[in-house]
C-alpha cells in the first residue's frame, strides 16, 4: 500500500516541527526519513502512525484518508526505538497481542495465534524464546521481538522509529540485515527514521532528508550523492 | 566516596544506632505495646465483651461502611487523575497536581468544618437539605465526604511519580497493534501500576479507617449510630471506661501493624519487579 502525505503542519508550542511536508511512497517501497534532531522527522513517522495530529494537511493510505483514523484503526505496524514491549508479558503474549484485541468474530484461534506466533519468531530468527520475559533479552533481540510483534496482524505498512538507535554495532549491522529481508520477503511498505545517513543509504530504496521541518529532497542514494538538492544536503552528506 | 562515607568511627555508629532505636521503641513501639497491654490488661473476656458490645459493633460497622465506599472512590479518582497528568499536557495540570495535595496540608478539623458549612443546618445548602429531607451532615454521607476528602490524595499522588517514569510508550504501542483506549488501559496500563496501586489504597484504606479530625466535626457523635472506631475509642476513654477504650483501640492498632506488613511484603515484591525492568 502507497503512503502519500499532503502539505502537513504540526507546531510544537513555538517551532514548526513540519512545515507543509509533502511526500509520495510506493507501496513496496523502503525509505529512510534522514535528518538532524529537531528535522522533524519522527514526528512525521508518527503523524503516520496516527500518534500525532498533523495541524493541516491529509494523510492518504492507498486511496483511503486516515488523516482522522486513530492509530488503532490504520492497520500499520510500528516499532520504537526503546522497543516499548510489555514488561508483564512473555515474548508470545506480546507477539500475540495484536491478533488477541481483534473482536471476536474476527480474530484467530488460540492454535492459529499460537502458529503464527511461532512462525514470526522464526521469521525474526528467535525460535524457541517464546515463554522468555522482555528482561531476559538482550537488546538486540528485544528489537527482533518488537519488530515480530509489528508484523504480527501483517500489517501494509511497517513504521519504525530510530529501530536500530539504542543498539551496538555489531547487533545494528545483524539487525539490518534481517529488517531488509523480511522487508522483501512480505514486501510490506516500510518507512523508517534515522539520523545515521550511512545505515538510510545502505538500507533503503529512497531517503527523505528533511531539515527544520520541510523535506529537502527525496531520491535514490545514488542521486542524493550526485545531484544534492539544496546546499543543507550536500553539507550534510559531506559531514 | 560512599564506602569512605560509610566508615565513620564504630563507636558513633552504635551512638546513632542506639539513638534510633531507643527513639522508635519509645515514641513508636512503646505506645503500641501500651494500647495492646491495657486492652488485654483484664483478661480476653473482658476485651471481647468491649469489642462485641452493641455500640462497639455499631462502630465497627461503620467504620467499614464508610471507608468501603470512600476507598475505591478515590481509587477511581486517584487513577483517571494519575492518568491524565502522568501521560498527557492539558492547561491547568500544575493547579490539578497542587490541588490534589491539598488535603495533606489543610487541618482536618477545617476539612470537616467546610462540610458542616456547606450542608449544615445554618449551611449554604442547608435549608433546601433540610426541605428535601436529606441529611448529610451528622449521617452516613458527611462522614463519607469528609473521609473522602482527607483521603483523596493518597493513590493519585501514588500513581503520579510511577506512571511519570514508565511514559507512555508501551500505549502507544498497544494502540498501534489495534487495541482500544479501555483494553490498553486494562491490559497494559493496570498491570504496570498493580503494585504502587494496591499500595496507594492500602494507605487509603488505613486512614480512612483511622480518620479522627475530620470525621469528628460531622458526625455528631450519636452512640450507635454516627460514630466510627476512632470517636467510639474518645467517648468510651472520656466515660472513663479504659478498658473498653483500649480494646477498641487495639482492633485499630492491629489494622496498622496489618498495613505495615502488607505495606512491606508490596515494597518487596514492587521493587523486585521495577528492578527486572531495566
Amino acid at each position: 500500500m502507497g503512503i502519500r502525505i499532503e502539505r502537513v503542519s504540526k507546531r510544537f508550542s513555538d517551532y514548526p516541527a513540519l512545515d507543509g511536508v509533502s511526500l509520495e511512497i510506493a507501496a513496496g517501497e523502503f525509505v529512510a526519513l534522514l535528518g538532524p534532531s529537531g528535522s522533524g522527522k519522527t514526528t512525521l513517522l508518527r503523524i503516520l502512525a496516527g500518534l500525532e495530529i498533523p495541524e493541516s494537511g491529509r494523510v492518504y493510505f492507498g486511496d483511503r484518508d486516515v488523516t482522522d483514523t486513530p492509530a488503532s484503526k490504520r492497520g500499520i505496524g510500528f516499532v520504537f526505538q526503546h522497543y516499548a514491549l510489555f514488561g508483564h508479558m512473555t515474548v508470545a503474549q506480546n507477539i500475540a497481542f495484536g491478533l488477541s484485541v481483534m473482536p471476536r468474530r474476527q480474530r484467530p484461534s488460540a492454535s492459529e495465534i499460537k502458529r503464527r506466533v511461532e512462525h514470526l519468531l522464526a521469521l525474526v530468527q528467535l525460535p524457541g524464546l517464546d515463554s522468555r520475559y522482555p528482561s531476559q533479552l538482550s537488546g538486540g533481540q528485544r528489537q527482533r521481538v518488537a519488530l515480530a510483534r509489528a508484523l504480527a496482524r501483517e500489517p501494509e505498512i511497517l513504521l519504525l522509529d530510530e529501530p536500530f538507535g539504542a543498539l551496538d554495532a555489531k547487533v545494528r549491522r545483524e539487525l539490518r540485515g534481517a529488517l531488509r529481508t523480511i522487508h522483501e520477503e512480505l514486501g510490506v511498505t516500510s518507512v523508517f527514521v534515522t539520523h545515521d545517513q550511512e545505515e538510510a543509504f545502505a538500507l533503503a530504496d529512497r531517503v527523505a532528508i528533511l531539515n527544520l521541518g520541510k523535506v529537502e529532497q527525496l531520491a535514490t542514494a545514488d542521486a542524493i550523492k550526485a545531484h544534492p538538492a539544496t546546499d543543507f544536503v550536500r553539507e550534510f552528506i559531506t559531514e | 566516596m560512599r564506602a569512605a562515607a560509610l566508615k565513620a568511627p564504630l563507636g558513633t555508629r552504635a551512638v546513632l544506632m542506639l539513638v534510633a532505636l531507643t527513639y522508635v521503641g519509645v515514641m513508636l513501639l512503646l505506645p503500641l505495646g501500651a494500647v495492646l497491654f491495657e486492652a488485654l490488661r483484664k483478661g480476653i473476656g473482658l476485651w471481647w465483651a468491649a469489642i462485641s458490645d452493641p455500640d462497639a459493633r455499631s462502630a465497627i460497622r461503620l467504620t467499614l461502611i464508610v471507608a468501603a465506599i470512600s476507598v475505591p472512590l478515590n481509587t477511581v479518582f486517584g487513577v483517571a487523575a494519575a492518568w491524565a497528568i502522568s501521560k498527557y499536557n492539558f492547561p491547568g495540570k500544575g493547579l490539578l497536581v497542587a490541588l490534589i495535595e491539598l488535603p495533606f496540608s489543610v487541618s482536618p478539623v477545617v476539612s470537616g468544618l467546610v462540610f458542616v458549612m456547606l450542608f449544615g443546618a445554618n449551611g449554604w445548602f442547608g435549608p433546601w437539605l433540610e426541605d428535601h429531607d436529606i441529611q448529610i451532615v451528622f449521617a452516613l454521607p458527611g462522614l463519607v465526604l469528609a473521609t473522602v476528602f482527607v483521603t483523596f490524595p493518597y493513590v493519585a499522588r501514588q500513581l503520579i511519580p510511577l506512571m511519570t517514569v514508565q511514559g507512555r510508550a508501551e500505549e502507544e504501542a498497544a494502540l498501534t497493534l489495534g487495541a482500544s483506549g479501555w483494553r490498553t488501559f486494562l491490559r497494559v496500563t493496570l498491570p504496570n501500576i498493580r503494585f504502587g496501586l494496591l499500595y496507594g489504597v492500602l494507605l487509603c484504606n488505613a486512614r480512612a479507617m483511622g480518620e479522627f479530625g475530620a470525621v469528628s466535626v460531622v458526625s455528631g457523635h450519636i452512640r450507635g449510630e454516627t460514630n466510627t472506631m476512632p470517636l467510639h475509642v474518645e467517648v468510651l476513654y472520656n466515660d472513663y471506661n479504659f478498658v473498653a477504650a483500649f480494646s477498641v483501640a487495639s482492633l485499630l492498632a492491629l489494622l496498622a501493624l496489618v498495613t505495615l506488613a502488607l505495606k512491606s511484603a508490596l515494597e518487596w515484591r514492587y521493587r523486585a519487579e521495577l528492578e527486572a525492568r531495566r
